[in-house]
């Protein structure tokens, strides 16, 4: 664990030194397509022209000047399935978004879908006696949370202090320089699947790009498309993927759990290809262009032709009623809502106070989505679209874009983490004066 | 699943992706350094490749300075810039000769060529001229305005008679002093450098005046007033003009200097003294002896 705290560090001072020159590149590495924005950094309000509006979130300091979105290739369930395939993709990605911004980019903050994330709750406490909370004391109260033995081939990818208490007051923000005897925080753990990770590492490395900063898909989504009192009462997000569905519940400005389901549309597209016997670009576009999950009577007399280029005039001249294509696509995002169910259920999101629903991703362009999920998530279900960022371009701003929007949020201002706090005391190199001080302070 | 083995190009789809090289190749043209090289660097390179290579035969090189130097001379050569005369204002007859030769000029000749500054100096440099104005006038006329020295004093220095004018500067010589009887003389040590006060007392003289042959410094301090009939006064270094007044009120009340006297010394102002000259005294002081043996005889 040791080794990804102090490769989550490098990424943030890597972080500060893409910001200290300008510009930086998101990466959303889906399954369906890979999209790549490129952000200038201008300082705060440099690009705000009138008075009256503010600032948005903390959005306004950077602006989108590039933006290539690709089909992506070799990336299955959220994960890098054939290294050559993504790394080519994500190449195509970079280059058309460098060839927009003209600029060069070194630096890139990415997020991946995938890797089966799991998450944990820990807690940790501290016996500060009496004394001021200092920064060391809170790093020092999250290095003392027992850390579940999450597994060998796993790394933390988001570990957050979710609330702090100080003896009987809970939901602390911000402890420091109060005092108590007793400091105790929650924090919540993301980890992964190490090899999805090294897979993406090593091809954005084989890129020539250096990795500012990794996150979650499901996080970033939820970022840019729960607005800001969702977030904070609580809410659930569930980005409806093309080869996995996030879903990540936030409370009180935090994110408190984070999962996936390695289903998405591109299995909804399957189903279609099975079941209509159709090559499986015909059955993307058919889905696109007439899909649905909720059948009307209309839809029995709607046919559409589902073509060929066999020569067989029978077999290229077939249609298809769209109320046949509605039931064949249904079932499937039955389940797929069914199972984010479940883990929602396994979340213990019910016991929150506000159960907002936010469907985001491309998935939930599906039209009639909001019906059936709201029979089947419960009744506060809407169709989340990401926030409006400077400068992103008209085809970037529906909700399939909401995890890049999202890391552009990220990049801006990301929360802070375990290892962006000071090192505590005890993790210092042997020989270190900080260890020596803390020493006398604590036998004197 | 995708095929491991690697098929022919032909049959290969069309692939969007860049190349490895051609994407290196992108980024490194969008990097700053080497962008602002190829929109400046390169460009300058080339050029001065050109020039360099073209310049490198010693013909072309002599074939460029001769086109300038053509283009150069139409321009000046036009006959706008000609100057046709010589106009010389302010003096008239030798000096007005002498400025023209000095000013080495052949007509006509392009302004751009001349040398204002240096033809002033030329014009200045002449002992008879204080200042001179030299300028391109209207018509294609060189306007050389000179003002002459203006002598104020003969300076006898060595037995040769300069003019000298009010700031001590000589503007010229004269063979004899009859040539300008109208200047007074002066002479002695270091007199050139005090004309104002000769000046002052030579103006100071009044009904002396037919009578002054000259002023001469004595000693670099002080003056002497020479007259006619080998006559001198010895003025003191300080407050000359006094002490001349002093004379000259002795004189109209007693004709001093019509007598038989060599000098007046007014050097010690509480005991003016006299020489008589020889005879005078020799008469005086017979004089005296036949009035003391007609005492004797008493």
């Amino acid at each position: 664990m040791g080794d990804l705290y102090d490769s989550q560090r490098a990424m943030r001072q890597m972080r500060k030194a893409a910001m200290q020159r300008g510009v930086v590149a998101v990466l959303d590495v889906g399954s369906s397509k890979i999209a790549c924005l490129v952000l200038r950094f201008d300082g705060p309000e440099r690009f705000r022209d009138a008075d009256g509006v503010g600032s948005m979130a903390g959005q306004s300091q950077f602006r989108v000047i590039g933006a290539a979105t690709t089909r992506s290739r070799g990336v299955r369930f959220g994960e890098v399935d054939a290294m050559q395939e993504t790394e080519r993709a994500i190449r195509t990605a970079i280059q058309a978004a460098q060839k927009m911004a003209d600029v060069r980019v070194d630096h890139v903050i990415a997020c991946l879908s995938g890797a089966r994330p799991r998450s944990y709750g820990l807690d940790g406490t501290l016996d500060v006696s009496g004394g001021m909370v200092t920064e060391q004391d809170i790093s020092q109260v999250m290095a003392n949370c027992d850390v579940p033995d999450y597994g060998m081939d796993r790394e933390v990818l988001h570990a957050q202090p979710v609330n702090f208490a100080l003896d009987h007051r809970s939901g602390l923000a911000d402890p420091r320089g109060q005092i108590g005897n007793t400091l105790t925080t929650d924090m919540h753990m993301l980890t992964v699947d190490t090899t999805a990770i090294q897979n993406l590492f090593y091809c954005i490395k084989r890129c020539d790009l250096e990795l500012a900063g990794l996150a979650s898909s499901a996080y970033v989504s939820g970022m840019s498309s729960l607005v800001e009192d969702e977030q904070e009462l609580g809410a659930a997000c569930i980005d409806l993927g093309g080869g996995s569905t996030g879903i990540s519940i936030f409370m009180k400005k935090q994110m408190i759990y984070a999962d996936a389901v390695r289903m998405g549309g591109e299995h909804v597209t399957s189903d279609i290809s099975m079941g209509l016997q159709i090559p499986t670009a015909t059955a993307e576009r058919i889905k696109t262009f007439y899909g649905g999950v909720v059948a009307t009577g209309m839809d029995d007399r709607e046919m559409i032709e589902i073509g060929g280029d066999t020569g067989d005039w029978e077999h290229d001249r077939r249609t298809v009623s769209r109320a046949e294509l509605i039931g064949i696509m249904r079932p499937r995002v039955e389940e797929i809502l069914e199972e984010v169910r479940s883990r929602l259920d396994a979340a213990g999101f019910e016991h929150l106070p506000s159960q907002q629903i936010v469907l985001t991703g491309g998935g939930s362009q599906i039209p009639g989505l909001d019906g059936v999920a709201s029979k089947i998530l419960g009744q506060q279900v809407r169709l989340g679209r990401p926030l409006r960022v400077q400068g992103l371009p008209q085809a970037a701003i529906g909700p399939a874009f909401s995890s890049a929007v999202g890391l552009t949020l990220f990049a801006a201002n990301p929360q802070d983490e375990w290892w962006d706090f000071e090192i505590p005391a005890d993790r210092y190199p042997a020989r270190s004066l900080k260890r020596a001080v803390k020493w006398f302070k604590d036998n004197w | 699943m995708r095929s491991l083995i690697r098929r022919r190009k032909k049959d290969v789809p069309y692939d969007p992706a860049p190349s490895r090289l051609g994407y290196r190749y992108q980024r490194l043209m969008l990097t700053p350094g080497i962008r602002t090289t190829m929109r400046i660097g390169v460009p300058v390179l080339l050029i001065a490749a050109i020039s360099a290579s073209y310049f490198a035969h010693s013909e072309n090189r002599a074939a460029l300075t001769a086109r300038i130097e053509a283009a150069k001379r139409g321009f000046q050569e036009r006959p706008q810039f000609m100057v046709q005369e010589l106009q010389i204002t302010g003096v008239a007859g030798a000096l007005a000769s002498d400025v023209a030769d000095v000013l080495p000029l052949t007509f006509p000749v392009s302004s751009f060529e001349l040398d204002l500054e240096g033809m002033r100096k030329a014009a200045e440099a002449l002992e008879a001229v204080k200042s001179a104005r030299v300028r391109v006038g209207q018509d294609g006329a060189l306007e050389v305005h000179v003002s002459p020295r203006v002598p104020v004093a003969l300076w006898r220095d060595a037995n040769v008679l300069r003019l000298i004018d009010a700031d001590g500067v000589v503007s010229g010589r004269v063979q004899t002093r009859s040539e300008r009887l109208d200047l007074p003389l002066i002479a002695g040590d270091g007199a050139e450098q005090h004309i104002a006060q000769a000046l002052a007392l030579f103006n100071g003289t009044g009904p002396l005046r037919d009578r002054v042959r000259g002023v001469v410094r004595m000693g670099e301090r002080r003056w002497d007033i020479v007259l006619d009939r080998d006559q001198r006064i010895l003025l003191p270094a300080e407050g000359p003009v006094a002490a001349l007044n002093r004379i000259i009120a002795l004189n109209s009340a007693q004709d001093m200097l019509k007598r038989d006297v060599v000098i007046v010394d007014m050097r010690n102002a509480q005991r003016p003294t006299l020489r008589m000259s020889e005879e005078a005294s020799l008469a005086m002081r017979r004089g005296v002896e036949i009035q003391i043996n007609n005492g004797a005889d008493e």
